[in-house]
């Protein structure tokens, strides 16, 4: 028999033995999750199986074994190995009584509960996803002056101002008409007076003259000059030698 | 004329406790004594009395439906003359194959919860990841905060559907750990057995 072919089932493995020796000292399977109690029942199966008693194979998992439960023992107790270290060895004897009584005790717990699962095989009840739907929290607000919200339902229950449609009416002369009336008047004199022209006139048309002074200033046909910020604008035919330079565009 | 009038108040407490049924037909988890309170508009003592009349109503050999006292609360479930039926026709699965670790870990952390899988681990003596993350996933423990200090463990606690599933009226109704298994001056006993027969 050979103990390295031992074929194995467990939880988090399955198949021979000696991959499963292989994969654990790789680090490519985690011997915490290895129950070594089950190896050992697979193994000892296997020898009941036969009917001769093979114990050079016997000593050999023997010692696979307990050098697998070293190893196993020392990676889930790193800190704890040290921990039993500094105690005596009266202590360390307690220590791991207790914490032997304790997995017993579990243990004992986990056979009570398979045994009210075993007579609960009998129990079919409705199960659903979330059965309650979760209750809002309650809002918490501070006590509230009922006038308040009445001033605040008064603001609301207002009627709107009356939306302007004035501006619906509004007539725009069109840009071109100013654009033949200044070029008209540039034929006649050389210069004018901007402010001069416009006196009279309503904003939108003042508007729209401003932009046919745009229209002109920008085919190069004028020249616009104003002294200062505010001070009257001046418009002359564009003098063509310096037109070149002004088409460098400040614009 | 008070003839009728004397029925209806002979047995007001019938008519509550055909609510509570209703309620509980709807319900697909166990609905507390305050939940029922809530619903009906009714005192506890009130509901008392009529979950008694239900139960008297709706108990093993009486009828296919069984009331029952689980998971801090009452539920519906089929009666016993009813289960094997059901079993042809519906599934279990959060019961189905409990494997020995899952059982051993939902023991630990059905008794010391809120527990951490590091402190399973420890018990148990095997990592408790593959275990923890079944039940999980069965919805039998569930997350409960974490170990103080930064980066502190996930703890995990049974849910009230392992209550359910194990017909548990609460965690309370665990048997005492001191009533099971050894306790640890035998073991020790053992231990030094074993350590004498060693050295002889």
């Amino acid at each position: 028999m050979v103990v390295r072919e031992l074929e194995l089932d467990l939880d988090a493995f399955e198949g021979p033995f000696d991959l499963l020796l292989t994969l654990v000292l790789r680090e490519e399977l985690d011997l915490a999750e290895i129950d070594v109690a089950a190896i050992v029942i697979s193994f000892v199966e296997l020898l009941a199986e036969r009917e001769t008693l093979d114990l050079e194979a016997c000593g050999e998992f023997l010692v696979l074994v307990s050098a697998l439960l070293e190893l196993k023992a020392r990676s889930l107790f790193p800190d704890e190995a040290a921990e039993l270290a500094d105690l005596g060895p009266e202590e360390a004897a307690e220590e791991l009584a207790r914490r032997l009584a304790e997995y017993r005790r579990m243990k004992e717990a986990a056979a009570w509960l398979a045994e009210r699962l075993a007579d609960s095989r009998q129990r079919f009840f409705r199960l659903g996803p979330a059965p309650l739907a979760p209750r809002p929290e309650p809002r918490k607000l501070a006590p509230q002056d009922p006038t308040q919200l009445a001033a605040a339902l008064r603001a609301l229950a207002a009627e709107p101002p009356q939306v302007s449609l004035s501006h619906m009416a509004l007539r725009f002369p069109p840009v071109a008409l100013f654009v033949e009336r200044f070029r008209a008047l540039l034929q006649r004199r050389r210069l004018f007076d901007f402010d001069h022209e416009v006196a009279g006139m309503s904003r939108i048309e003042i508007a729209v003259a401003f932009l046919a002074l745009l229209e002109l200033r920008k085919q190069d046909e004028i020249a616009i000059q104003q002294a200062a910020p505010f001070a009257p604008i001046r418009i002359a035919r564009a003098n063509v030698e310096r037109s070149h330079s002004w088409t460098v565009r400040s614009a | 004329m008070d003839r009728p009038l004397r029925l209806i108040a002979a047995n007001p407490l019938d008519a509550l406790a055909r609510i509570i049924e209703g309620l509980l037909v709807v319900a697909t988890a166990p609905l507390s004594r305050e939940e029922l309170c809530e619903a009906t508009n009714e005192s506890e003592e009130r509901i008392e009395t009529a979950l008694g009349l239900l139960g008297e109503r709706h108990r093993e050999g009486r009828s296919g439906i069984v009331l029952e006292r689980v998971a801090g609360g009452w539920a519906f479930r089929a009666s016993r003359d009813a289960a094997e039926a059901c079993a042809r026709l519906f599934e279990r699965p959060v019961q189905r194959g409990l494997s020995q670790a899952a059982l051993e870990t939902v023991a630990i952390v059905a008794y010391l919860g809120p527990v951490s899988r590091p402190e399973i681990a420890r018990i148990r003596g095997v990592a408790a990841d593959s275990a923890v993350a079944g039940l999980l996933e069965r919805g039998l423990i569930a997350e409960a905060g974490r170990e103080a200090g930064a980066g502190g463990a996930v703890r995990y606690r049974t849910t009230p559907l392992f209550e359910r599933v194990f017909a548990l009226e609460s965690l309370a109704a665990l048997p005492r750990l001191d009533d099971l298994g050894d306790d640890a001056d035998a073991i020790r006993e053992r231990l030094a057995r074993v350590a004498e027969q060693r050295t002889a």
